[in-house]
């Protein structure tokens, strides 16, 4: 590596008495510059996530600090791959997930495709429908609880309404499994404009002259949106998957408040069943076990895809 | 016919796109107007089947939502002196009187102190290094960059626990300056990526002449580069202030009463009866909301960038 212009010119340039006692080498300034934030990443994500590898293999509780702790190996590892409660959380969080991103996908896309024909007034209307994921998950689950209220709620009027089943006649939060939907919805409704960004990037990176060339070839429209359009931004839809993907495996927020993971153990995803057993069970070890197995499993999907994406985006 | 490009849509298919996104944003959107108006209703207009689009507004809501409460016997009511205030009168319509302000104030002064806190010192910190990532030789930098990208996938749940127990050992549990801490710790990622990028486009050529001017590297730090940068840095501010004002796993388990942000406290929100005060709620939701949206449209030109940092360029 050669230096740059500038470290060159910072030699050549006469130094003036004050400079060189103020004036630090590039190098230096370099370190200071970048020494604290790699400390605070360190100290507040590497180290606790350290900790909770090392917390993971005893059988520690966080609200009893003066009770021994025993080292019980791989046992808290054991127990929650054995477990078939585990399974059906997986399951719970593998539904929300498939759902949420086919229709996010769906109406993410559609929508961008819609909004690149430029239309008047599109500025306005895409800044409107980004709103919903700019707002608090926490606010959003606690409004959705009142727009879902079975007897004086907004949804149920709204079926009542178009479809004529009686609004007291069901609820989307209680028991009768429309919880699951409940929240596929509520997370469908908030994400779906940051799908649609990213695929607004995608389309906005294809090149006018890819389409001039097709219509000089006399492709058709829809020819053209099956082999230039969808191919072309298929890397960005597949980046909005991941982000998505990674993002709804550890949601926690806006389910928390919409169900609590009931009714039963209905809406209950991996995250909130480790929250109970972290903070509520207190079951330190065990739980950070928990939380290592999630983080694996989702470095562990996450890479896999991220080798498929390349292999996309390389065509 | 007039000359356009091949490639330009037709005006029909435009007029079509507009009215099927336009039609979208209405119904994406009647969730969200309907808590404000929500929060101009009456407690018992809130819960009227079927639901009053018409209604005679009213700000008891955010009385609610500021006051604590109490209802006393009829006798007693009516030994009071007449009401002085408009909050005043409209909590005596309903036969309560105020008894203080409620925690909500509070609450949505530490969203304020931490929100900004966190803000002020991302930036600076992310500001710092992205300088330094992005004019100087630093040693392991692809690496370094990836490690600090990838601290933003890690599950807050995670590493809660050794977090609520250091802090516990260090006395930060429940205090502003351990959250803001935190939040920093969260935020440096998408401050350090997004700034590095704007920071990329300043022409290395400015601090040059200013160098050759017999400035030292800080002053064309700050008097070169930082006003360059000062649109970038003002809308990874705003991102940054975002995430840490709707921030909610880590502030529910990480704090209970001194530093606790709005966001696990609107849920909690309760009548005097007992019940859920809707109102009240709406009203709540609706301020911590204003914020927000006026911030996604100051910011809408940066939007794209700033949602898909780096992640979209490599």
């Amino acid at each position: 590596m050669t230096d740059t212009p500038a470290d060159r010119l910072a030699r050549a340039t006469p130094q003036p008495v004050a400079k060189r006692i103020r004036g630090l080498s590039d190098r230096a300034i370099a370190w200071i510059f970048v020494a604290p934030t790699i400390f605070l990443l360190l100290s507040v994500n590497i180290f606790p996530l350290i900790w909770t590898i090392r917390l993971s293999f005893t059988n520690f509780a966080a609200n009893k600090p003066n009770a021994e702790v025993k080292w019980v190996g791989l046992r808290n590892y054991e127990r929650i791959l054995t477990d078939a409660d585990t399974w059906a959380n997986m399951q719970t969080t593998a539904h929300f997930l498939i759902w949420t991103i086919i229709f996010q996908v769906l109406i993410g896309f559609t929508l961008a495709w819609l909004i690149n024909r430029k239309f008047k007034g599109n500025d306005l209307v895409t800044t409107l429908i980004v709103i919903p994921m700019m707002l608090s998950p926490a606010v959003v689950g606690n409004f959705w609880t009142f727009l879902y209220q079975p007897q004086i709620g907004l949804v149920n009027y709204a079926v009542e309404f178009l479809t004529g089943i009686p609004a007291d006649s069901f609820s989307m939060l209680g028991p009768g499994g429309w919880a699951r939907w409940a929240i596929v919805i509520v997370d469908t409704w908030m994400w779906t404009p940051f799908v649609m960004l990213i695929c607004l990037a995608g389309l906005r990176s294809i090149p006018d002259y890819i389409y001039e060339a097709a219509e000089v070839d006399r492709a058709s429209k829809w020819r053209q949106f099956w082999t230039i359009t969808l191919p072309m931004a298929l890397p960005f839809l597949m980046l909005a998957v991941l982000f998505r993907g990674i993002e709804n495996f550890r949601m926690f927020d806006l389910v928390v408040l919409l169900t609590g993971g009931g009714p039963g153990d209905e809406t209950l995803l991996a995250s909130i069943d480790l929250k109970r057993e972290a903070f509520e069970k207190w079951r330190t070890g065990y739980s950070s076990a928990y939380a290592i197995v999630l983080f694996v499993t989702v470095f562990g999907l996450a890479s896999i895809y991220v080798k498929a994406l390349n292999k996309v985006k390389e065509r | 016919m007039s000359a356009h490009s091949v490639t330009e849509p037709s005006t029909a298919s435009k007029w079509l796109a507009g009215i099927l996104v336009g039609l979208y944003a209405v119904i994406t959107l009647i969730p969200l107007l309907w808590i404000i108006s929500t929060s101009f209703k009456s407690g018992p207009d809130s819960i009227s089947y079927p639901p009053k689009v018409v209604f005679q507004p009213t700000l008891e809501g955010y009385v609610n939502l500021f006051t604590t409460q109490s209802r006393p016997s009829a006798a007693d009511l009516a030994k009071l002196p007449p009401p002085t205030t408009w909050y005043d009168k409209i909590t005596r319509e309903r036969g309560m009187i105020i008894s203080g302000p409620s925690r909500f104030g509070q609450r949505f002064l530490n969203s304020v102190i931490i929100g900004f806190g966190s803000t002020f010192l991302s930036i600076f910190l992310g500001t710092l290094a992205a300088y330094a990532f992005s004019r100087f030789r630093v040693p392991l930098k692809d690496d370094l960059l990836f490690f600090i990208l990838s601290t933003r996938m890690m599950p807050p749940i995670a590493v809660a626990i050794p977090i609520y127990l250091m802090f516990r050992q260090l006395g930060l549990s429940d205090t502003h300056l351990g959250m803001i801490l935190l939040y920093t710790a969260v935020n440096l990622s998408l401050s350090v990526w997004l700034l590095k990028g704007f920071i990329d486009e300043i022409p290395r050529e400015y601090e040059e002449a200013a160098l050759i001017d017999g400035y030292t590297r800080f002053q064309a730090f700050y008097k070169v580069v930082l006003p360059q940068a000062a649109t970038g840095i003002a809308s990874t501010a705003i991102f940054c202030l975002i995430f840490a004002w709707n921030e909610y796993a880590f502030a529910v388990l990480l704090t209970s009463g001194n530093a606790q942000t709005a966001p696990p406290f609107i849920p909690t929100i309760l009548s005097v009866g007992g019940g859920i005060d809707w109102p009240a709620v709406a009203a709540a939701a609706t301020l911590f909301l204003l914020p927000v949206v006026i911030f996604t449209v100051l910011l809408r030109k940066h939007l794209l960038r700033g949602i898909t940092f780096g992640a979209v360029r490599k």
